[in-house]
């Protein structure tokens, strides 16, 4: 069942690329959208064939590629992620037929699409180094061509490549390296002998190869300090394709720091669960803070997308470390909810980008400060973009509540500990998570109040009109995703459970207790039923509505508009926009983000009591990239500019280099 | 011929404090100055009759049903602000109409009591009408001072789109040009009734 469903995602997206190879431009949006969304269902029910409980699948192709040929081990663990990137996938590539027909329809994205969605889904399923070597790269490559799609008239989309292709490149070689010294020391490339042949490690190999892991890993997963690529990345590929990045590719990050980390090397010392939580809780605050300041509506989800993964690494994070203390139990439930966030984020996240793509296309500006009033003109867009925000913003009844419930109920019940790391992290981690969460709910209360509500802010926003059935369909699909993982997280608790016990060096037994309308946490004091509330919310609204509607039937009502300081005339140049929004907020993290802000006045000629106009910039530079990589490109600026001095391509310095090695050499061997 | 002059302020970090710092001193010396002023000056409040006079009719029906507690706002439709410095002094020290229940708030859409002082200019008209159709019910208007009764002295101007009584409905006036604090605090109490 497994190996078939597999089977047949892998022959959908091979015609799928041959459909984006041979038919004509509209066919060929068309038929490659169609085939993908194909192979992205195979593969989704394969995973939740899987995650249902048929028996893990394995498959050896010894002879596919030279060295070590490609192994299939799917288990519990590979199907959480494989699911994640199938619930993407599917709405994404149907979206994409929209998309593509006025966009990009290019052959080489067509191509490179399936290929993106294929590998995304079959990384996790890899079973030996070379098979993961090989689709890891086939996605890093499928993904890069897509990041360059639009490169023609968008030189950003090409510095934005160079980044990426960089940072994704030096990614693989710490990965591989990380991988190679422990299928040396294992005496084995295949996951199972890596993973029986792990104890013959020492504890400082096997601490090197977590921390290449890490680093390897953590860079995709887009996690500080290596997530720089991501804010340029993310916004510039077409906006399935980012969908696709931020709600499935960056996962695949996380799903590389778990299974290496503690199932192939079985887990380790306390201190790797608190570098990971560490990262998480330094990714979180930076993700949000920029994410709130961002105006560029791609950049806001990219950088929103560093602050989930953090997250999700802040549950892993403290998985590790309630595993060496030896509370397994607690850990399951980190580990579950870190997993569980997974999936949320992907829908809510493949959402949100999808959203973006639709005011892209109908705008043509990403540029919040330019939108506004899109709510009218867009409807579809702007319910399922409302609903997207709701959920990232955890609130309930809305899936992204579920998951970082859980993730604060582990949190919370660490404590008190005997463990001096657990007790000194975990209120920190507590109180952090706590922050990020109100800083996202204002960083998408900008994004929507000011790119869907009050009066549109330039031409294109007041023209813009609601994108293709296509695209609504992608649109309303994932909406209704993020509807039924708020509703029914109660039948993910087994196949969790089946997650967490693939990862032997963190969990044990049945994280979620369910009945199948009550979540009950294991060995913690804390239930939910997230269907109950939501029929509790959905009655309250209900009654509230009544008893409007009653008193409109019993009381004269009076009905004026919204009070504008009795202005005469309104016009969009005194709303707030999405800089002015985040000001506030701005001022208290200044000591943080040390935005760049110019303020330039022009006076009139007359009379510098007169102005003319003013001109407010606010700029604000990621810190990592100004403190850390830009100094480092400087230095191999300047090498390379002296490695020019001697390399001036004049033939007579060469001739000259080559007599004086000849005279070295001869003076040498004499 | 001058050219327009461009100044560019860059906020540094922390830029902003050092610049502030001269001002926190200023601030603290006037905070310093001021309460020994009020140990020196003491208490200053007139005393006040024992009871307001009596509301009429209808007035007196939206009166009651405010029970003492009144919020004012108040629109300058057009005044020379003679008005605005008397009603400024009924909230001042000396006649301290707070003590009666009454309080200024920054929007209609708080209010009971609306004060139009001035006469209505063209421009003020359509914010009037405004101001009034957002303030919730039940709510008075008072027309504060002579201008707003009946225009005064701009009377018959081009720019005078009439008196307060034309725009929207009037429930008290209080004449004087300007009128009194006395006589503010006076017409704030009937419907305080306190």
């Amino acid at each position: 069942m497994v190996g078939v469903a597999l089977g047949i995602a892998a022959i959908a997206a091979t015609l799928a690329m041959a459909a984006g190879c041979v038919l004509p431009e509209r066919a060929r949006v068309v038929w490659v959208g169609i085939l993908t969304a194909a192979s992205a269902t195979a593969g989704g029910v394969a995973g939740i064939a899987v995650l249902a409980g048929s028996a893990r699948f394995t498959a050896n192709y010894p002879d596919l590629l030279p060295l070590g040929g490609i192994r299939i081990e799917f288990d519990a663990l590979s199907a959480i992620f494989t699911v994640a990137a199938a619930l993407v996938a599917v709405p994404a590539s149907i979206y994409g037929i929209g998309y593509g027909l006025h966009g990009p329809s290019s052959r080489p994205v067509q191509v490179a699409y399936p290929l993106l969605v294929w590998s995304l889904m079959m990384v996790p399923a890899a079973g030996n180094v070379t098979g993961l070597v090989v689709l890891w790269e086939l996605m890093a490559i499928s993904s890069l061509i897509l990041v360059l799609a639009e490169h023609q008239h968008n030189p950003e989309a090409r510095t934005a490549a160079q980044w990426y292709a960089v940072v994704t490149h030096l990614s693989l070689l710490a990965i591989v390296v990380a991988l190679l010294i422990l299928a040396h020391g294992a005496g084995g490339e295949s996951f199972a002998a890596m993973r029986s042949g792990a104890g013959r490690l020492g504890p400082g190999v096997t601490s090197v190869v977590f921390l290449l892991a890490l680093l390897g890993f953590g860079a995709k997963a887009g996690v500080v300090p290596v997530h720089v690529w991501l804010p340029r990345a993310h916004p510039e590929a077409p906006s399935h394709v980012s969908a696709l990045m931020s709600g499935a590719m960056v996962k695949l990050g996380i799903y590389g720091v778990v299974r290496v980390g503690w199932d192939l090397l079985g887990g380790g010392p306390g201190w790797w669960g608190a570098v990971v939580l560490i990262v998480g809780l330094a990714s979180a605050m930076f993700g949000i803070l920029h994410a709130l300041l961002a105006s560029d509506l791609k950049r806001l989800l990219a950088y929103s997308t560093t602050e989930n993964v953090g997250l999700i690494f802040i549950g892993i994070g403290a998985a590790g470390l309630f595993a060496s203390t030896g509370n397994r139990p607690l850990a399951a439930v980190a580990l579950a909810a870190a997993l569980l966030h997974v999936i949320n984020h992907a829908a809510f996240k493949g959402l949100l980008f999808l959203g973006a793509g639709s005011i892209h296309s109908a705008t043509g500006t990403r540029d919040l400060d330019s939108l506004g009033g899109l709510a009218r003109r867009m409807p579809v867009t702007a319910a399922t973009f409302a609903v997207g925000a709701l959920a990232i913003a955890a609130l309930p009844p809305l899936n992204g509540f579920v998951s970082e419930w859980l993730l604060l109920q582990s949190l919370v019940h660490s404590l008190p500990s005997k463990a001096v790391a657990v007790a000194v992290a975990m209120p920190v981690a507590v109180a952090v998570v706590a922050l990020v969460g109100g800083l996202v709910a204002a960083t998408f209360v900008k994004a929507f109040g000011t790119a869907f509500l009050a009066m549109p802010r330039s031409v294109e926003a007041e023209q813009a009109h609601e994108s293709p059935r296509t695209m609504q369909i992608g649109l309303v699909a994932l909406a209704g995703m993020c509807v039924a993982l708020a509703l029914a997280p109660t039948v993910l608790a087994e196949p969790l459970r089946r997650a967490t016990v693939a990862v032997a060096g963190l969990s044990s037994g049945r994280p979620i207790h369910t009945n199948g309308v009550y979540l009950q946490l294991s060995g913690i004091q804390a239930g939910l039923s997230p269907l109950l509330l939501a029929t509790g919310l959905g009655v309250m609204m209900v009654v509230a509505l009544a008893v409007v509607r009653r008193r409109r039937v019993h009381h004269t009502v009076r009905e004026i508009p919204a009070w504008g300081c009795g202005r005469t005339l309104q016009t969009a140049r005194m709303e707030y926009t999405a800089t002015s929004f985040a000001e506030p907020l701005q001022r208290v993290f200044d000591d943080v983000l040390h935005p760049e802000i110019d303020v330039d006045v022009d006076h009139r000629t007359e009379s510098r009591h007169y102005i003319e106009a003013i001109r407010y910039r606010r700029e604000t530079r990621d810190a990592f990239e100004q403190r850390l990589y830009l100094p480092f490109l400087r230095v191999l600026q300047a090498w390379g500019d002296g490695a020019r001095r001697v390399q001036n391509g004049s033939i007579h310095r060469y001739l000259t280099f080559s007599l004086i090695t000849l005279i070295v050499v001869l003076i040498a061997a004499r | 011929m001058a050219v327009p002059r461009v100044v560019s302020t860059r906020f540094g970090a922390g830029g902003e404090k050092h610049r502030h710092k001269p001002e926190h001193d200023r601030e603290r010396a006037a905070v310093l100055n001021l309460v020994r002023k009020i140990i020196r000056v003491g208490r200053v409040t007139e005393p006040h009759d024992a009871d307001p006079a009596p509301l009429e009719g209808v007035v007196a029906a939206t009166a009651d049903r405010l029970h003492g507690s009144v919020q004012v706002r108040q629109v300058d439709a057009g005044s020379c602000n003679g008005c605005e410095a008397e009603f400024s002094a009924a909230f001042g020290p000396v006649y301290d109409v707070e003590r009666f229940g009454v309080r200024l708030v920054a929007s209609p859409r708080h209010a009971d009591v609306l004060v139009v002082t001035g006469p209505v200019t063209k421009n003020m008209a359509e914010p009037l009408v405004k101001t009034f159709e957002a303030t919730p019910g039940p709510k008075l208007v008072i027309a504060l001072g002579d201008c707003a009764r009946n225009c005064g002295v701009f009377a018959g101007g081009y720019g005078v789109a009439g008196a307060v009584a034309d725009i929207v409905p009037v429930d008290i006036e209080v004449p004087g040009c300007p009128p009194s604090p006395d006589a503010i605090v006076a017409a704030l109490r009937q419907i305080a009734g306190r």
